[in-house]
C-alpha cells in the first residue's frame, strides 16, 4: 500500500529525480571541513525555527520588549530552551559561516565556474552578521541598548553622510522605539527573505556545478 | 536463509532507527507544543466581594448602572478589566443585582427606560427589568450576583474563571 501511494506521488512529484540530483550525486573524496556549509543550513533552519517561535511572545517596543523577554525566559515552559537554543545559534551560525568561508579561500573553490556561488556566499557571510547585529538590540536589555548606541555610532564617523546613515539606522537621531521597530521587522522579515534567496542560488550552483575537491600538490603543473 | 522467529539485521536496524527517531522527535516537538500551550495551562480565579456603596444611593424601581474594575496578570502585563452591574431596588426591602453582560455573546447590555428592557447592541437580546429574555438569541437570563449589606454596604460576590 505505502508502496503504491509512493509511486503515485513519485510520478506526479518526481521524488527520485529530487534525491538523486540533490542527495545522490558525485562528489570527490573530501574531509570534515566540507561540511560546514551544511553545518549553516542546518543552523539557519533552527534559528528560523526557534526565531518564529519567540515571535509568539515577544513584543518589539520599549515598554514590553524587555518582560517579555524576562516572560519567555521565567513564565513560560521551555521558553529558556527555545531562547537559549537561539542564543547559541546565533553565535554558533556566525562561526560556522564564516569558517566556511575560511574554508572556501583556503582550498581556492571560489574560482573558476565557482566565482557566483562565492559572491552569493560573501553576502550571506553579511547578511548572517547583520542578522547577529540586529537581533543583538532586541532583548533590549543594558547590553542590548549601548551595543546598538557604538554600532551604530560607528558608521556615524564616515564624513559627510555619517550623521545621514546614523538617522537611517535608528530612525531618527537618537535610538527609540523605531530604532526597535526596524531593527525587529530588518531581522524577522527584510534579512531572512534575502538569505532564503542567497541560499536558493546558492545551493542551486553548488548541485548544478559540484564541489571542488581538496587541492594537491600534483594540481600544480609547474610542480607536477 | 534465516531461521523461523529471528529477527534479521535488517529488521532489527530498521525498528531501532523508528524507536530512537520517534524518541528524538518527540524531545524537539513536545517542547515546542508545551511552550505554545504554556498560559493557556494556568487558570487564574478570581474572587472578591466587591462594596457598591449604601443601598440608599440606589433609586427605587430604575435600574442603575454600577462600574468597577478588576486587574488580572496576564504574562508580563497588569490588565484592567471594567465591569458593570445594574442596581434594581424594587421597593424599600426588595432589590437584586444583575450583571450587564448579554448571556448569548458577552456584549454589554444597555437599560432601555422608554422599553423597559435591556437591550443588547450587538444581535438585538431584550431581557425585562429581572433578567429574563424577552426577545432574541441569549439562552439565559442575564447572571444575577449573590448580595450581602454590611454596615450599611452593599456587596456583591465577583467571581471569575
Amino acid at each position: 500500500m505505502a508502496e503504491k501511494v509512493f509511486t503515485w506521488l513519485d510520478e506526479r512529484l518526481g521524488l527520485t529525480t529530487i534525491y538523486n540530483t540533490v542527495l545522490d550525486r558525485k562528489v570527490p573524496k573530501v574531509n570534515w571541513w566540507y561540511t560546514l556549509g551544511s553545518a549553516s543550513l542546518f543552523l539557519f533552519v533552527i534559528q528560523a525555527v526557534t526565531g518564529i517561535f519567540l515571535t509568539v511572545y515577544y513584543v518589539p517596543s520599549p515598554d514590553h520588549a524587555y518582560d517579555s523577554v524576562q516572560y519567555i525566559m521565567n513564565e513560560v515552559a521551555f521558553g529558556w530552551l527555545i531562547r537559549g537554543i537561539h542564543h547559541w545559534g546565533a553565535s554558533l551560525m556566525v562561526l560556522f559561516v564564516f569558517i566556511h568561508m575560511l574554508r572556501t579561500f583556503y582550498f581556492a573553490a571560489y574560482k573558476y565556474p565557482r566565482e557566483i556561488t562565492w559572491l552569493t556566499g560573501v553576502f550571506l557571510l553579511l547578511a548572517t552578521i547583520g542578522m547577529g547585529f540586529t537581533g543583538y538590540l532586541l532583548p533590549w536589555n543594558q547590553r542590548a541598548y549601548w551595543a546598538t548606541t557604538v554600532g551604530t555610532e560607528i558608521p556615524g564617523t564616515a564624513p559627510l553622510i555619517g550623521d545621514f546613515i546614523i538617522r537611517i539606522l535608528r530612525g531618527g537621531t537618537d535610538l527609540s522605539a523605531v530604532t526597535l521597530a526596524r531593527f525587529f521587522s530588518v531581522h524577522i522579515w527584510f534579512l531572512p527573505a534575502i538569505i532564503l534567496l542567497l541560499i536558493g542560488i546558492h545551493m542551486y550552483l553548488v548541485i548544478r556545478i559540484g564541489i571542488s575537491s581538496v587541492p594537491h600538490k600534483e594540481d600544480n603543473p609547474k610542480e607536477g | 536463509m534465516a531461521e523461523p522467529n529471528r529477527l534479521e539485521r535488517r529488521d532489527f536496524v530498521k525498528v531501532v532507527v523508528a524507536v530512537l527517531g520517534s524518541i528524538m522527535g518527540a524531545i524537539i516537538v513536545l517542547p515546542g507544543i508545551g511552550y505554545l500551550l504554556s498560559p493557556a495551562m494556568s487558570v487564574q480565579k478570581k474572587e472578591a466581594w466587591i462594596p457598591l456603596g449604601p443601598l440608599e444611593n440606589y433609586p427605587i424601581g430604575v435600574p442603575t448602572l454600577f462600574s468597577f474594575t478588576q486587574t488580572t496578570v496576564n504574562g508580563w502585563e497588569k490588565t484592567i478589566n471594567s465591569h458593570g452591574v445594574y442596581v434594581i431596588r424594587f421597593d424599600e426591602i426588595n432589590y437584586t443585582v444583575l450583571s450587564n453582560m448579554c448571556t448569548h455573546l458577552s456584549c454589554r447590555v444597555t437599560w432601555q427606560e422608554d422599553l423597559s428592557e435591556y437591550i443588547c447592541p450587538c444581535h438585538d437580546g431584550h431581557f425585562d427589568i429581572e433578567g429574563q429574555v424577552t426577545f432574541g438569541p441569549p439562552p439565559a437570563p442575564l447572571e444575577e450576583f449573590e448580595t450581602k449589606i454590611e454596615d450599611g454596604n452593599l456587596f456583591i460576590f465577583f467571581a471569575e474563571g
